[in-house]
């Protein structure tokens, strides 16, 4: 398992979101969180990458990273793509883009990177000396999403990566986060809205109530269960 | 003519000082949003370190480099120690903090060395060719100036370490997702304006004369050349330094006399926050209720 979660509870001040939620993600694989408004899920991100309090227990390639900080679960291969997108706004979008390769030590690798994200996303190419604060917001989402990859991450934690984005750009961006899953191996956490999307890119997926893990299955046997459908789907 | 291009001239060498000063508080409220009340005696207490040591007996130019490495460390030990536990405190809070920095360096510094006015060297020489319109001290301070200048510029805008201060002071949040370690960018922040204070309290010291208070008028023009440019733009604040400083020199040479100096710093001040509050080149910021 490359992320283990065993008992997770975290909060905002007195707010108790998450009430020991225990789930994994396997090496490889891309794992969706879906649930309603409120249910925790940001939460979930959140506390993986300690920006919220938390307890209970995290392992990462079998390394405990609940007591560590945030950069230093950075540094060991986790890379957020944050609620809001996390956008250096004055700075420009290749600036943006170096930042997401901050830590790594082949430095050497950093230009073929950047070239190989506007390879990926040919707009930001385009943008390459605008500031990022001008880019529309599918752009920043893209960004965002480019920003991490920077970090040549080994897992991604992608929140909401199609907020405010047409569904065509949705489609597109959802193809991009498969073939990168596919060629790089990189693994995914995906918190995702558009719970029909998530489990068609997913291979496995959690659902989130109030703070808690409701069910767990594959993508495929969640998309046939009849109460997900209705809850989740739509139809 | 002469005489008034010679203020002009003397006014550059004074402003460029201004400048150095200013971008020192220009940097840390870019990190901050707090203006440092204690740049000034920061940088007077690291022209006393100088003193001492050209005193005992070092040349000039490793006494300078080494009372700036001396500064530097200084600064982030500053930070560390005294601003971090105070870092989500109420806005007032910080900057009692940052006053009584101000009033116990003045305070160490005058009870160690004194109150007396002592004289402070100057590394260049004391006759050349161009000495009818300017002294060699004024020209060599702003040749020193525009190094110091060039080679934050350079950092900020050309290393990976300057982006990464530049995102921290932005963006704290997404800064730590990238894995910068945002604490010891701003420590690395108050260590660098320390170190470009120190710069700035080495060259004015010749001009000014060395004693506790005498940072005082200068930071207020300091203060006046961040506002005029405005308080986020380090750009501006090195023209902003030059313009007072050459506002300064004139006014006073030629309209308001050398005693109402000062005022000028004060009208501009003033002036600025009435009616720019946001500076020549700063961002006007609008809050959405």
């Amino acid at each position: 398992m490359l992320l283990e979660v065993k008992k997770l509870h975290a909060g905002y001040g007195q707010t108790r979101v998450l009430h020991g939620m225990d789930f994994a993600i396997e090496k490889g694989s891309i794992t969706a969180l879906l649930g309603a408004n409120g249910a925790g899920k940001t939460t979930t991100l959140r506390a993986l990458c300690a920006m919220v309090r938390t307890q209970g227990e995290i392992y990462f390639e079998g390394r405990r990273i609940d007591a560590r900080s945030t950069e230093d679960i950075v540094r060991l291969g986790v890379a957020h793509v944050p609620e809001g997108r996390g956008t250096f706004l004055n700075l420009s979008t290749e600036e943006n883009l170096r930042l997401g390769g901050y830590t790594r030590r082949d430095r050497k690798a950093l230009d073929a990177d950047l070239e190989r994200m506007f390879g990926y996303f040919p707009r930001l190419r385009e943008r390459r000396r605008q500031q990022a604060g001008t880019l529309s917001g599918g752009e920043q989402q893209m960004l965002a999403v480019s920003r991490a990859l920077m970090l040549a991450p080994k897992l991604m934690l992608l929140d909401e990566p199609s907020f405010g984005l047409a569904p065509l750009l949705v489609r597109e961006l959802f193809g991009i986060l498969r073939a990168i899953n596919e060629r790089e191996q990189v693994s995914m956490l995906l918190v995702e809205q558009n719970a029909a999307m998530a489990l068609d890119l997913a291979d496995h997926a959690y659902l989130v109530e109030t703070g808690r893990i409701v069910r767990s299955g594959s993508a495929q046997a969640l998309q046939r269960d009849d109460s997900v459908r209705k809850a989740y789907l739509g139809y | 003519m002469e005489a008034f291009l010679h203020q002009v001239l003397a006014g550059l060498a004074t402003g460029g000082i201004y400048a150095s000063l200013a971008l020192a508080l220009v940097m840390i409220y870019q990190a901050t949003h707090l203006v440092n009340f204690a740049q000034g005696e920061m940088a007077m207490a690291s022209t006393y370190i100088a003193w001492s040591l050209i005193n005992a007996g070092m040349p000039y130019w490793p006494a300078f480099l080494l009372t700036v490495a001396i500064s530097f460390v200084a600064g982030i030990l500053i930070e560390r120690i005294v601003i971090r536990p105070v870092e989500n405190a109420p806005v007032l809070g910080v900057v009692t903090v940052f006053i009584g920095l101000l009033v116990i360096l003045n305070s160490i510094t005058g009870w160690i060395f004194t109150y007396t006015i002592k004289a402070f060297p100057s590394p260049f020489p004391k006759e050349m060719a161009l000495g009818r319109y300017m002294s060699p001290h004024e020209l060599g301070a702003i040749g020193v100036t525009l190094l110091v200048l060039v080679a934050l510029y350079v950092f900020f805008r050309f290393t990976p370490l300057g982006l990464a201060m530049r995102a921290a002071a932005q963006n704290p949040a997404s800064s730590r997702l990238v894995g910068i370690r945002v604490g010891w960018m701003l420590a690395l922040g108050w260590g660098l304006a320390a170190a470009v204070g120190a710069v700035a309290g080495m060259m004015v010291a010749p001009i000014v004369y060395l004693d506790p208070n005498m940072m005082g008028g200068i930071l207020l023009y300091a203060f006046a050349a961040a506002l005029v440019g405005g308080i986020d733009s380090p750009a501006g604040a090195v023209i902003g330094g030059l313009v007072v400083g050459v506002l300064e020199n004139v006014l006073g040479a030629f309209v308001i006399g050398n005693e109402l100096k000062l005022s000028v710093a004060l009208v501009l001040i003033v002036g600025v926050l009435l009616f720019k509050p946001s500076g020549f080149f700063g961002k006007v910021h609008v809050t959405r209720v």
